[in-house]
């Protein structure tokens, strides 16, 4: 493997966040290096999906959300800064369940360029055609795209939402379980799109499905009731865990 | 269930079933019976209006076409035509419309999307308390308050007038669009907004680009019912409408909307008169029959 030297992109110190009285994240560090995939595991209820919900500050959208501590992605401490939609825009996200809205494939697309002011046609074009290659998906859509985007399958929903956030141009991109709505095949799609992403994005992801993380991450964060446990790379998690509630989540003596 | 042992206990049982399912028949029916009792009645609504009305024009020769598009109202004179009525009913409605569907929906749109779950619980109760309002305050408040206000600010010799009843109507059909919309756009799916939020598009881009679209068909059955209610609104309408024959030509005009005719004249009428009054009633239920067309079509295609 080439070793360059890669940049911190994300820098989590001393994260506390609360549901109105209940702390769900206990003082949380973590470092995360510009392209590589960085997965987050851990039981149930364990905080990861939280987490990574505050690195675009989608838990804004929940009432009664209390935050301490700083974020610093790419310099900027997100939550001193109030542009969201700046944040959003460099930290792109893919759901848990594809939620691709009643539009065309295209339409669906080019809904974020399109509300970033670019009207061009031609520009849209291209930035549909790439996003959608980029998300492995272009082949199997390119002569649907006016279709309704709701008549693909799951797979290719969730392949599609990777490349409605691919078009936003984003830094980073956060996905929450994105493959366990799926089934064993479009997994597979997915999991190898995400590992051909590494070159161009950041990605952080929280899988449920250990075998995922090994197979994909680089580094791996173990989870567990709202702190970090062990963050290290990916093999050593797997292989030589520091830690004994890492060794017993792993070798699935519990969650 | 215990299985009989004996021929006695198993006709015992029998007796004792044989009440129950004569119950069951019996309140089988009484609850058909109410379920057809308002079928009847609309047919035999229909039945009577349609009799009533087209009687003029089966057995006594008037010509409808001079009914629909004549411009003469005189019933003395035996004149009956309704078209400047026909007009008034289109234009408020029109009216109403254009004044109500965007303050009913954002006033929606603010309950279901932005405003702050206090504030809503206080708004929204108060909507829909004004559809609990009696028609015809609706009508003394129009009479009290924006009639001198219009005659005032414009200088009008009458207040009662074609844009006073557009006014009244509009505010009627606020409650039945904002809830309806209301509703259709809560039940859009908080994966569209998540998935468009975290695209870095703003809430009000959210709104107007993916949950509006996306609760479409509601919408637009909030509209149609609301325009519904302007059509057949009769009490409020005569108080502020001034109830003159003329097709209006300006907003101060005063009018006599098809509801208003009805309601005026039927009190009175006898013979071809009244028959016509039915007639007129034809026109205004054939508009709110279309109108049920639309809602159908438009919620079967909601379904899809």
């Amino acid at each position: 493997m080439e070793q360059r030297k890669k940049e911190t992109i994300i820098n989590v110190r001393d994260l506390n966040l609360y549901y109105g009285d209940k702390q769900a994240l206990f003082g949380v560090d973590l470092v995360i290096q510009e392209k590589e995939v960085t997965a987050l595991i851990g039981p149930s209820g364990c905080g990861k999906s939280t987490f990574l919900r505050t690195l675009n500050r989608m838990n804004d959208l929940i009432d009664g959300v209390k935050i301490t501590g700083d974020i610093v992605i790419d310099h900027e401490n997100i939550y001193k800064s109030n542009d969201v939609i700046k944040l959003r825009t460099k930290v792109g996200m893919v759901f848990q369940k594809p939620n691709l809205f009643p539009m065309s494939i295209y339409d669906n697309v080019a809904y974020g360029p399109r509300m970033q002011g670019i009207k061009n046609k031609k520009d849209l074009n291209i930035i549909v055609e790439e996003s959608l290659r980029g998300a492995a998906i272009w082949d199997e859509v390119k002569d649907r795209l006016k279709t309704s985007a709701l008549g693909l399958s799951g797979g290719q929903q969730q392949r599609v939402c990777i490349a409605r956030a691919i078009a936003m141009k984003p830094d980073i991109i956060l996905m929450d379980e994105p493959t366990s709505a799926l089934d064993p095949i479009s997994t597979l799609k997915v999991e190898e799109l995400i590992t051909n992403m590494k070159e161009d994005y950041t990605i952080v992801i929280v899988t449920h499905n250990m075998q995922q993380a090994a197979r994909i991450s680089d580094k791996t964060a173990f989870f567990l009731n709202g702190e970090v446990v062990e963050y290290d790379d990916t093999d050593n998690i797997f292989s030589t865990p520091q830690d004994k509630r890492t060794e017993d989540y792993i070798t699935g003596r519990f969650g | 269930m215990s299985i009989p042992t004996t021929n006695k206990q198993a006709v015992e049982i029998g007796k004792a079933n044989k009440r129950k399912y004569m119950l069951e028949r019996v309140s089988q029916r009484v609850f058909l019976f109410c379920a057809l009792l308002s079928v009847i009645t609309l047919l035999l609504i229909i039945g009577f209006v349609f009799y009533k009305g087209a009687h003029p024009f089966v057995a006594e020769g008037y010509s409808f076409i001079d009914f629909i598009f004549g411009s003469d109202w005189v019933p003395s004179e035996d004149k009956f035509g309704i078209f400047p009525m026909i007009v008034a009913s289109i234009y408020a409605t029109v009216g109403a419309l254009i004044i109500g569907v965007p303050i009913g929906l954002f006033t929606a749109i603010f309950l279901a999307e932005i405003a702050s779950e206090r504030l809503a619980k206080i708004i929204s109760p108060a909507v829909q308390l004004l559809a609990g309002i009696p028609s015809v305050l609706y009508g003394v408040f129009g009479l009290a308050i924006i009639v001198p206000f219009l005659q005032d600010t414009f200088g009008l010799v009458k207040g009662q007038s074609l844009i006073a009843v557009i006014l009244v109507l509009a505010i009627m059909m606020l409650p039945t669009i904002v809830t309806v919309a209301e509703t259709a756009i809560r039940a859009v799916p908080q994966t569209y907004r998540e998935g468009s939020l975290a695209l870095g598009v703003s809430q009000i881009g959210t709104i107007f680009k993916v949950v509006v679209p996306a609760a479409k068909s509601g919408i637009m059955t909030a509209i149609v019912l609301g325009l519904g209610r302007a059509i057949g609104e009769t009490m409020a309408v005569i108080l502020v409408a001034g109830n003159s024959l003329i097709v209006p030509t300006s907003l101060t005009d005063s009018v006599r909307p098809l509801t208003t005719n009805i309601a005026l004249e039927m009190g009175y009428a006898f013979g071809t008169h009244q028959e016509m009054l039915f007639a007129t009633g034809i026109v205004l239920f054939s508009f709110i029959l279309i109108l049920n067309f639309v809602l159908a079509k438009i919620s079967a295609k909601g379904g899809n």
